[in-house]
């Protein structure tokens, strides 16, 4: 049984409502990690939402192809892991072998990315959801420009926040943590737009 | 003579227990397991349930890794512990849906995602996978209890703030008059949990149990 989410309904609500890093706290190592420089936060956001798109595309087929017809869905955890591992060494090689400029601005973040658990998460929201291979590739694309966007609006505030005289005890991850926790608060004030 | 060993074994196994307890505490000075550490502590109950699971997947995974830490070939050896680290998390996922439904339910993905948790493959990588089996049981007790104070301390902040009381297992402990009528519900939502983490870090700081970046 699918769900019967529209398209529309699923994309909003993973890329604002339920954003991926603010309100189910997926994906926070790049989002501390990467936030200190506008252009590595965009370079990572489009790493990450791609590699979201191909995981959740794969895994949803293989959840309703193969791991429901043979009823063999507690098998998830390990095989998701491994076909997300496989996935991203392969779109690894794949970008080095092809396109060496694109591999350049990404390839650092790539293998970082086979431990984000915004990117298991995903496979295992649409799961939970019992979404359709259309529905999983569509909530993909929503969390992934959802994780984009706040991580472009966090790398912004943190590279003012550098110039500030913060009290030296805040410096660095806690005020970071803090500004998140104001972010969070912002984008509570859409919880009612659907 | 003979127990000369011995003891400087219990000692080096009290000392890397106390390890991951003080000085490398996963959450508040390696800054590891971030996502559970904020997304279940909106109770002590998850918090509990949460730890225990940690420790039980750290615990096992520590133990086989440190089995076959000399037959595990270089090149794979990540993959083969992602494989060891999953199987312990499916174990421990149908245990908790099977005993614990509840507790699975308010879990939800968050029991799965310990898999990519990264303080376990962290700890198999860099402890587990160079050292004797005792020893890495010593390390996943002192990170596992160490992880678990974190996650305690964060969750009885939000707990009490954000209810105005402190339930443990449905028994209600204590309830403050004023706060449990007019809670605080910004704590046990998605902000507070940024905004308590963020100032522990900076109190540890503070304090001097963490070092400067």
């Amino acid at each position: 049984m699918n769900s019967s989410a529209s398209l529309i309904t699923i994309f909003i609500g993973m890329a604002i409502i339920n954003n991926m890093i603010l309100t189910q706290f997926l994906g926070l190592c790049p989002f501390f990690g990467v936030s200190k420089k506008l252009s590595n936060a965009i370079s990572m956001g489009i790493a990450v939402t791609f590699v979201m798109l191909l995981a959740a595309t794969a895994t949803s087929v293989i959840y309703n192809y193969i791991l429901v017809p043979y009823e063999i869905e507690f098998m998830d955890i390990i095989i998701y892991i491994l076909v997300i591992a496989a996935l991203v060494q392969i779109v690894e090689i794949t970008i080095r072998r092809t396109n060496i400029i694109l591999y350049n601005a990404l390839g650092i973040y790539l293998p970082l990315i086979t431990t984000n658990c915004a990117v298991l998460g995903i496979a295992l929201i649409n799961a939970t959801n019992n979404y359709s291979i259309a529905q999983s590739m569509v909530s993909a694309l929503g969390a992934g420009v959802g994780f984009t966007l706040v991580l472009i609006i966090m790398s912004g505030i943190r590279e003012r926040l550098e110039l500030g005289e913060a009290p030296k005890s805040l410096r660095g991850l806690p005020v970071a943590f803090v500004t998140a926790a104001l972010l969070a608060l912002a984008f509570m004030g859409f919880s009612g737009l659907l | 003579m003979t127990e000369q060993p011995q003891i400087s074994n219990a000692k080096k196994f009290t000392k890397e227990v106390l390890k991951g307890f003080v000085i490398a505490n996963p959450v508040f000075v390696l800054v590891l397991g971030l996502c559970p550490a904020l997304a279940v502590t909106i109770s002590i109950d998850n918090a509990l349930g949460m730890s225990a699971g940690v420790i039980f997947v750290l615990l096992g995974s520590n133990i086989i890794i440190s089995l076959i830490r000399k037959i595990t070939p270089q090149l794979v050896r990540i993959p083969i512990f992602i494989v060891v680290i999953a199987t312990f998390v499916t174990i421990l996922s149908l245990v908790f849906e099977a005993y614990f439904p509840p507790l699975y339910e308010s879990l939800g993905i968050y029991l799965s995602l310990i898999v990519v948790n990264c303080i376990i493959l962290g700890r198999a990588e860099a402890f587990a996978s160079k050292n004797t089996v005792m020893l890495s049981i010593a390390d996943a007790i002192g990170i596992g209890l160490g992880f678990t104070a974190a996650m305690l301390i964060v969750s009885l902040i939000r707990e009490i703030l954000g209810t105005g009381k402190l339930t443990v297992f449905g028994y209600t402990l204590f309830s403050i008059p004023v706060l449990s009528e007019y809670p605080l519900t910004f704590f046990i939502m998605p902000p507070g949990a940024f905004l308590v983490l963020g100032l522990l870090l900076a109190l540890f700081r503070w304090l001097g149990v963490l070092k400067n970046e």
